[in-house]
């Protein structure tokens, strides 16, 4: 794209090779999200009673409400995309904004969550989730893996957007070259797409 | 080539990701809607379709697979197949106890 205008000096740039980068880098992403889900399932199998009652336990209202919050973060961030694209800096910065937001949003919602379960005793190690049975501690130790690493996942995808808000600012970000926003945009729809599967799987099965 | 790809990207308005994401709300209440009627062991399998469902849609549209070139394409499929391989084994042999 360099070469449609009259650019003096030839920067090397392979918009290709960097987004096939970033689904190699998402494909291992897929191998240590897809062991956990392997793990969910044989455990859900062999306890499947017990996994229904432990699942009793979760919020599906907060649960659901993080779900469209997830999904409409991944709406702004492509629009940030399209804004850029389209010309427009200030849109594409205040889009990637609001995507923070609700990153930060989505994280608080989890940490109130997390508090009321450690407040009812189930967490791991704590006597009362002991003195339940098999399938109620496998699954609560799933959950807090599960939903904890992908919440590890927000947060870093967050400070990869602030980076973005930085490099669009500096305008190493433009309109014509905005490939560093895209990769980032693929790493937190990732983090959506998994979310979109641990939200049945955790929040839907009582 | 570079002439179409720009093309083709700019062509993106912002309505077509709206409708997406309106799309994916639904199908999330729809999930919801579905979870409290017990359809037994089909219960497990509609989540999942569903959530299959929204996860094509932010691959194509959100993750511009759809006007990416084939490699990505490939890649991905492949990608994917295996993991479900991988969980088809997994099961075929938990399921002889």
């Amino acid at each position: 794209m360099s070469s449609e205008g009259n650019v003096a000096v030839h920067v090397h740039r392979d918009d290709e090779a960097t987004k096939l980068g970033m689904w190699l880098f998402l494909f291992t992403e897929l191998t240590l999200f897809g062991g956990l889900f392997l793990i969910y399932a044989v455990y859900r199998f062999t306890h499947q009673a017990d996994f229904h009652i432990a699942a009793q336990n979760m919020d599906t209202f907060i649960g659901a409400l993080n779900t469209i919050i997830l999904l409409t973060s991944s709406l702004t961030m492509v629009l940030s995309i399209t804004a850029i694209r389209r010309g427009s800096k200030k849109l594409s910065l205040l889009f990637q904004g609001i995507t923070i937001f609700f990153g930060f949003i989505f994280l608080l919602n989890k940490y109130f969550e997390w508090s009321h379960e450690i407040h009812l005793g189930n967490f791991p190690g704590s006597e009362i989730l002991l003195s339940k049975s098999q399938g109620d501690i496998l699954f609560f130790g799933l959950y807090y893996v599960m939903t904890g690493l992908h919440g590890l996942h927000v947060i870093i995808g967050m400070i990869v957007i602030a980076i973005m808000m930085r490099f669009t600012l500096k305008n190493v970000i433009t309109r014509n070259n905005n490939i560093k926003l895209e990769v980032a945009g693929l790493y937190w729809h990732l983090i959506d797409i998994i979310w979109i599967f641990l939200f049945p799987l955790f929040y839907l099965i009582s | 080539m570079e002439e179409k790809e720009k093309h083709s990207l700019t062509n993106h308005s912002y309505s077509v990701y709206i409708i997406v994401w309106l799309a994916l709300l639904t199908f999330t209440a729809i999930t919801v809607a579905v979870a409290g009627i017990n359809f037994g062991n089909a219960t497990i399998a509609i989540a999942l379709i569903i959530a299959s469902i929204k996860t094509y849609l932010v691959l194509t549209i959100f993750m511009h697979l759809k006007i990416e070139n084939n490699t990505f394409k490939v890649f991905i499929i492949i990608a994917i197949f295996f993991l479900i391989v991988t969980f088809v084994l997994l099961f075929s042999d938990y399921s002889n106890i």
